[in-house]
This record gives C-alpha cells, structure tokens and sequence, in this order.
C-alpha cells in the first residue's frame, strides 16, 4: 500500500518555497543586468552624435543666454584606449601564449602546477595593485605619467587570461593530429608551430579577444599610469585619455552636459566590452561545436 | 500467492521514454511478492530503465517520461494524485554504485528515510540498529556508528545502502546490479542477504550476471536490444520460472544469449 | 598528460620531453611560465620596497589609527581598512546567498532549454566594466536607495539602531557601495558554486531521492554538504573580488577618508579607492609610501584568500577522496 508521510504536507510547502526561493534570486540577479544595460543604452543612445565620434574634449562654455555650449566629443579617449590596450596586447600576447604552450605541452610536473596557481594569483590580484607597481616602476622612474605605463599594467591583467584559455584550448587538439606529425619524427616545436598552434589558432583568439575585453574595461590601474587627458594625443609616452577614465571623469562633473558624454561613453564602452565578450564565446563554441 | 497480492507488482503496458525515443518495447508482467524476480540481458536492453520506472525514478532524468501503469497491488503507482516522493519511500531502491551520503555517519545513513519523515529520535535508534541487523552488517559496525561511512568497505557500504532502504520498511525491494561494483565475497553476502529479505519483501533485481540469476532468483525476465526496429530498444523476450529459463530457454535469443554467444 | 608522467618529477618529464632536439623549444615555454610565477613575485616584491619609508616611519599600526590628512602627514587608515571590509561583508552577505540559490537554481531545477540562456546572463554581469556599475549606481542606483531605501529604513529602524541612523543626504555611503559590489561578484560566486555543484556525484542526489525526499531535501541532505568546502572557496573568491574592487566603490562610497561613522548610510573609503584616488596626485614621497603600504596589504589580504579559497575549490573539484573504484 503506497501511502505519504504523515509530515509530507509541511515538507512540500518548505520544498515549494525554496523553490520559488531560487527562481526569485534568479530573477533578482537579473534586474540590475537589465537596468544596468537599459540605462546605459537609452540614455547613451540619446547622447550619440556625429561630433562625438569625431571630436576630442571642449570645454563647456557659458554662452550669454545661459545654455551651455556642446561638450566636444570622445576621440581623444577613443584613439587612446585603442593605443593603450593595443600596446598592452602586444606585450601580453607572446608571453601569455607561450606560457600557455609550456602548460599544455608540459602538463604534469611542479613548475607547471606553480605556473597555473601564479596565473590564477595574477588573475586575482586587485587591478589597482597591479596600476600601484606600474605607478612605482614607470610613472616614478620617468616622472611621467605615460599610455606605456598603462599598457604594462593592462598587460600585467591579460596574461593570465590568455595563458588559461590557449592552455584550455591547445589540449581540447586532438591527440591523433600531434602523434601523426610526431609519428614522422617531426620534432615537438614543429609539430607544435605547424601542426597544433594553427589548429588551436581560433582558441588563442578567443584568449586575445578575451583579454581586450578585460584591459579595456579597466579603469583603476589607467588612473596611476595613464592619468588622463583632455586633448588628442597619439603618444605612448605621455599622458592620454582613454574611454573608461572619460566615464570616470564625466561622471564626476557637475555639468549635465558631461554627464550625458559619460552616458555615451559608457555606452560605446559596454557595447564594445560586451560584443567582444560574445564574439569570443561564438569562436568557441563554434569550436567545440 | 493471492494472499500476498497486495505486495506484487504488475506493469502494464510500461512504455519508458527518453523524449521522443521510447527506450523499450511495451512492457507487460508481475513481480510476484516474497519472491526473488531477476532481470538479465545485454547492455542497453533497457532493463535498468524499466526497473527505475518502479519507483519512478526514471522521470527523474530531464526529458524522461513514463507512459503506461506500474500497479502495487490494486494501485496505479502513476495514477493522477499519486506522488513520486509516496511511491519512493514504499518502494526502495540500491543502486549499482554503493552511495552511501558522503557527509554523514552511518547512523545517519541508515535513518536519514525516517528523519525525513520526522520519527521520534527513540524510534531512529531501534530502527537503525534493527535495520543493520537484518542488513548483517550490525556486528561489523555497532562500535563506530558515529563514524563516517566512507571508512566502510565496497561490500559493507552496499549492505549500509540496503539497511537505509529496509529501514522505511518498504513494500518492494529494486536493486540495480548491486554487485557490480563488489568482490565475489561481498557478492555473497549481499546474495544471502537476498535469500534472507525475499521471506519479507518483494524483490527485484536486475543483474549482469547469469550466473547469480541462476542462483538466487524465483523468476526470470529476460530482455534483449531489438534491432528490427529503425532505432534500437529494449524488449522483454521471455520470462518464466528461473529453472525453466536456463534449461529450456523457449526463445532462440535466450538460448543464444545464456549459452554465451550473445551478450 | 600520460598517466605516466604525473608521478615523474620534474626533470625526468623534462628529459624525456627534449631528447630530440626540443631543447630550445622547451627551455622557450619554459621561460615563459617561470615569467608569469616572476610576475607575482614582482608584484609582492616592489610594494614591499615602494612602501619601505612608510613602513620604517610607522610600522603596520597606523592601519589601525583614524585621521587621514596628508598635507599634516597625518595618516590614519583605519577608515580606509574599515570601509573596505564592512562593504565587503556586505556584498558577501548578499551575494553569497543568492549566488548559491542560483547556482542550485541552474543546476537542479532549472528546465534544461533555459539553463544555458539564464548563466549566459548572470555571466553577462561579470563582463561588465565596473566604471560603467559605478556611473549607474551614481546616476541611477542613488537617487533610488537614497529615497527608496535609506530615508524610509533611518526614520523607523534608524531611530534606534545606530547602523541604519541617518542622515541619508549624501547618498553615498558604504552599504551602497555593498550593493553594488554585491551585484558584480554574485556572477563569481554563481559560476564556482555550479561547477562545484556540476562534481556532485548523481549518486548521492539518488540516494535521497530513493527515501522519498523532495527536491529541496536532496539538495539540503546531499547536494550541498558535499559541495560545501567549494561553494565557500568560492564565497571566499568573491570577497577577494569585493576587497580589491576600486572603481565602483571609488564613485559611490563617497569619499570620507578621515572618520569611522556608526551608520551604514554614511561615506566611507576603502583601500582601493583611496589609493586611487590619492596616488595620482601625492604630496610628497611619505604620502606616496603609504598609500603604496595600503597597497601591500591589500595585495596580502587578497592574496592570502585566494590560495585559502583555491586550496578549497581544488579539493573538492579533483574528485573526493575515498571513493569506491568499480
């Protein structure tokens, strides 16, 4: 005879309610996603216009019937964020990727577990520190605050972002393409250069794209090196403005006019930190079908 | 046998699916109680999962469904107001990886069923002690009950895994090669342990083993992969006495299969 | 790789690995990994020398002294310790729960076809800049607490209990900048407790299932105890994310660097945001010095959580110990 428990009402009530417990924290999570990204796009949308794209900062100016004058637009922060994180992906990407060659081809031994816990302490590491050494070893050496102090930082975050995902990706290379090609008596660096980096090549982009996602949303370590700038400039080696220190700064003014260009800059910056991220996951998952 | 009615079980037309696929030819027999039911057959004949249909725990796999009845006696166990948890504490199931809960003693294992259904702690206690003991594996556990039961060994989890189940004194007993995973003397325990629960209960087991079949079950069913059908599924190709079955198999594939040139 | 080589050490694997002409190959990644461990060392090693003058003028005990006025070299950064931690505490308080409810959402209930759209969701949170949280908890998430939130709670709970005290004018204040920090590291926490919860066994959720336990029994019995050393590695990720979070907590703190006030309502500072904030423009090399101390600890107290919580995190996810082999 199948009969319930004589408690089983009370437990289905609790099993009831921690179910809806969940779905409700679920959907709490996503309102501030929602607001957030709404936010940022309607209000950022509104302030989009030709001369943002095209012009750098200008003051705003009083005129005599008490309107203020345009604001100017981002370019400066655009073409610097573009220098900066570019800079910081050229030092990045070598290092990042041969550190994550020597994880995949040589896996199992201490240094490799010593390699793999430094990267995870790097990827944890507060971004301001990462800025603070930046600040000590540059800025205060030169007396300068410079876009190259900023790459060194952003450089310093991605590193562990690419050596993870091109470790992740060169193991998910089939071990059947590297035998063949060791089976020839290829020596491992050729079979490694010709035969499993290229076949892997999808994957260390998604690390790269990955690692820009990353650099050009940072902000904090930019404030130490970068400093910021309010006129174009296309020299590493001086202070320049870069997109996520503009939405800091116009954040901060007390003109509405700058406010709305940090909405706009915040929009161009989600949008571009958020497509990146999404064209990575559509490389990999396209690669791991 | 009719006086145990009550305690057997009659599947109907059991029909288990995986979405779309029906993983098993309709499905029509009785587990007779006090009585030891085997079922044999190849990998992938389905047996598992018509086993698992018992005590609806098939359902439980996203995207599976049950179409058909499974009766207790005279009660449809996927009738409209029955409920999975109901069917599941009457019906227990050991399962073919000795699971033991990880976090807690063997006590705890043993009463967690009962704790659920929030028995007095006075009755946990007898209860558990009582049910290792039918379990035989009282005397090898009495002195560290607070221990975890992870210490045990393969053979002693399984039978802990059987006392959690009679310990809710259920109707029906299913287990899913329960050996599978032991050494031939844990194996042997748990088959005399078998022999002892059939005076109680009504007891299903699903087996690899020819070989155990044969020596501890009343009845046999045997399943086979039907592959004259576009996607292959199970079937139940014949059942009947335990001695019948492996003398004088009347389908062509159990003679195959039991003589070993199947399977 | 081989099963083979995990019991080999280094230099046997290193040996058999370049024999055929791989020696630069090897040496090459080699060199790179050693980079990326440099790296870290660095990092600890010129904090720790860029705050020497600090450290030689006042030791580790002005962390624990208020009063924060550079122009005087009065530096006190006990607020600054203060306001990190409790909006911290804060975030975890918030995220920590919700982040295990919904990681056991997505990996127990939820209807398979919605399981990957909703994660890809709560990981869409992560990827989003934290200057953009900060600008919407200025423009948006303020004004709202301020009058939503803050005034109702300071002129009922408020009026008694010291914490919840206004004024509320200001807006900014430390139990903002939890709520915000709570919302970016919940997307952390989430995606450890799933791929903690992703180990458990079917077994073990079998198990109670068969005794006739409900869901919510399953996940309570057997689910989470084993899951639970990982799911706190993974709260304990998520504070270290909150603790070196700067810039959301730099825009809606507010900027109190000198006092400890009893309310949550009042600005605060954090480590982070101080740093960021001072650094940049320091008076002199003492100024400089400190704020590079704060740093060092910072960079410590992070660093001590994560190996602690990564310890916890690996323990769980390479496969318990004492499992039956079949």
């Amino acid at each position: 005879m199948i009969t319930q428990a004589s408690n089983y009402k009370q437990r289905k009530i609790v099993d009831q309610f921690m179910r809806g417990l969940m779905v409700g924290a679920t959907i709490l999570a996503l309102i501030p996603l929602f607001l957030i990204l709404g936010y940022v796009i309607f209000r950022g949308a509104s302030s989009l216009s030709l001369a943002f794209f095209t012009e750098a900062y200008k003051a705003p100016q009083m005129s005599l019937t008490g309107d203020v004058q345009s604001a100017g637009g981002v370019l400066h922060g655009i073409v610097g964020s573009i220098l900066i994180v570019g800079a910081s992906l050229l030092f990045a990407l070598p290092i990042g990727i041969l550190a994550g060659v020597f994880l995949a081809e040589y896996p199992a031994n201490s240094v490799a577990t010593t390699v793999r816990f430094a990267t995870d302490v790097l990827s944890a590491a507060p971004s301001i520190v990462v800025g603070v050494v930046a600040y000590i070893l540059i800025v205060q050496r030169t007396k300068q605050f410079s876009g190259l102090a900023g790459s060194v930082a952003l450089a310093v975050l991605m590193i562990p972002v690419i050596t993870r995902t091109t470790e992740e990706i060169l193991k998910l290379v089939p071990h059947t393409v590297r035998e063949a090609a060791i089976a020839l008596g290829t020596p491992k660096w050729k079979t490694t250069f010709t035969v499993v980096l290229p076949a892997a090549t999808s994957g260390i982009v998604t690390g790269a794209l990955l690692a820009f996602a990353r650099a050009t949303g940072e902000t904090a370590p930019l404030l130490l090196t970068v400093l910021g700038n309010n006129n174009l400039g296309y020299s590493l080696l001086e202070p320049l403005a870069a997109l996520p220190l503009l939405t800091y700064k116009y954040t901060e003014m007390p003109f509405p006019e700058l406010n709305d260009l940090a909405w706009g800059t915040a929009l161009v910056l989600t949008g571009l930190v958020l497509s990146v991220n999404l064209l990575a996951r559509w490389a990999t998952r396209s690669r791991l079908k | 046998m009719a006086k145990n009615e009550a305690n057997s079980i009659h599947l109907q037309d059991l029909k288990p699916f995986y979405g779309s696929f029906q993983a098993v030819a309709p499905v029509n027999t009785t587990f007779a109680s006090r009585a030891i039911t085997a079922m044999i057959g190849p990998s992938g004949c389905g047996k598992s999962t018509v086993i698992r249909c018992i005590n609806r725990l098939h359902e439980n796999i996203p995207g599976a469904r049950v179409e058909g009845k499974v009766l207790l006696g005279e009660q449809n166990l996927y009738g409209r107001e029955m409920e999975p948890q109901a069917v599941r504490r009457r019906i227990g199931m050991v399962f073919q990886q000795p699971n033991p809960l990880r976090m807690l003693s063997i006590e705890q294992n043993v009463a967690i069923g009962l704790k659920l259904e929030g028995r007095p702690k006075k009755e946990l206690a007898e209860r558990v002690e009582a049910s290792l003991r039918r379990a035989a594996l009282w005397d090898e556990v009495k002195d560290k009950l607070r221990e975890s039961s992870l210490a045990l060994s393969g053979g002693q989890q399984q039978r802990l895994c059987i006392a959690r189940t009679i310990a809710l004194e259920p109707e029906v007993i299913l287990l899913d090669e329960p050996c599978a995973a032991l050494d031939p003397i844990s194996t042997l325990k748990i088959e005399d342990l078998l022999l002892e629960l059939k005076q109680q209960y009504t007891v299903v087991i699903v087996t690899h083993n020819m070989q155990q079949a044969a020596r501890i079950s009343d009845r046999t069913l045997v399943f086979m992969v039907d592959t004259s059908v576009a996607r292959p599924r199970g079937l139940m190709v014949e059942e009947g006495e335990t001695l019948q079955i492996f003398t004088a198999p009347q389908d062509l594939r159990t003679q195959d299969y039991i003589s070993g040139r199947v399977g | 790789m081989s099963q083979k080589e995990e019991n080999s050490s280094f230099y046997e694997v290193w040996q058999r690995r370049t024999q055929h002409g791989d020696l630069l190959f090897g040496w090459l990644t080699l060199f790179f990994g050693l980079v990326v461990i440099t790296l870290v060392f660095a990092i600890g090693y010129v904090v720790w020398s860029g705050s020497a003058e600090a450290r030689d003028r006042f030791g580790f005990g002005f962390l624990f002294q208020t009063g924060w006025n550079p122009v005087k070299h009065n530096f006190g950064a006990m607020p600054a310790i203060y306001g990190t931690l409790v909006s911290s505490l804060i975030a975890v308080t918030l995220a920590g729960p919700l982040g295990i409810l919904i990681a056991v959402f997505l990996s127990e209930l939820c209807p398979l076809h919605l399981r990957n759209p909703l994660s890809f969701l709560i990981e869409l949170l992560a990827a989003i800049p934290s200057v953009i949280y900060g600008m919407w908890g200025v423009f948006v998430f303020i004004p709202f607490f301020k009058s939503g939130i803050a005034k109702p709670l300071a002129s009922t709970v408020g009026q008694w209990l010291p914490l919840f005290a206004g004024p509320v004018a200001a807006g900014r204040g430390v139990m903002v900048a939890g709520i915000i920090l709570a919302i970016m590291i919940l997307p952390t926490i989430a995606a450890i407790a799933r791929e903690i919860l992703a180990v458990v066994p079917n077994h073990q959720r079998e198990a109670l299932l068969a005794v006739g336990a409900t869901r919510w029994e399953m996940i309570w019995y057997g689910v989470l105890p084993y899951s639970r050393a990982g799911i706190v590695g993974g709260i304990m990720l998520g504070l270290g994310r909150a603790l070196g979070e700067t810039m959301a907590a730099l825009m809606v703190i507010g900027s109190a660097k000198s006092t400890i006030e009893n309310s949550l309502f009042a600005p605060g500072i954090t480590a982070a945001a101080l740093i960021a904030s001072e650094l940049p423009n320091a008076n002199d090399s003492l100024h400089e010095s400190t704020l590079i101390l704060i740093a060092l600890v910072l960079f410590g107290i992070t660093l001590i959580l994560n190996i602690l919580a990564r310890l916890l995190v690996w323990q769980v996810s390479r496969g318990p110990v004492g499992t039956i082999r079949a």
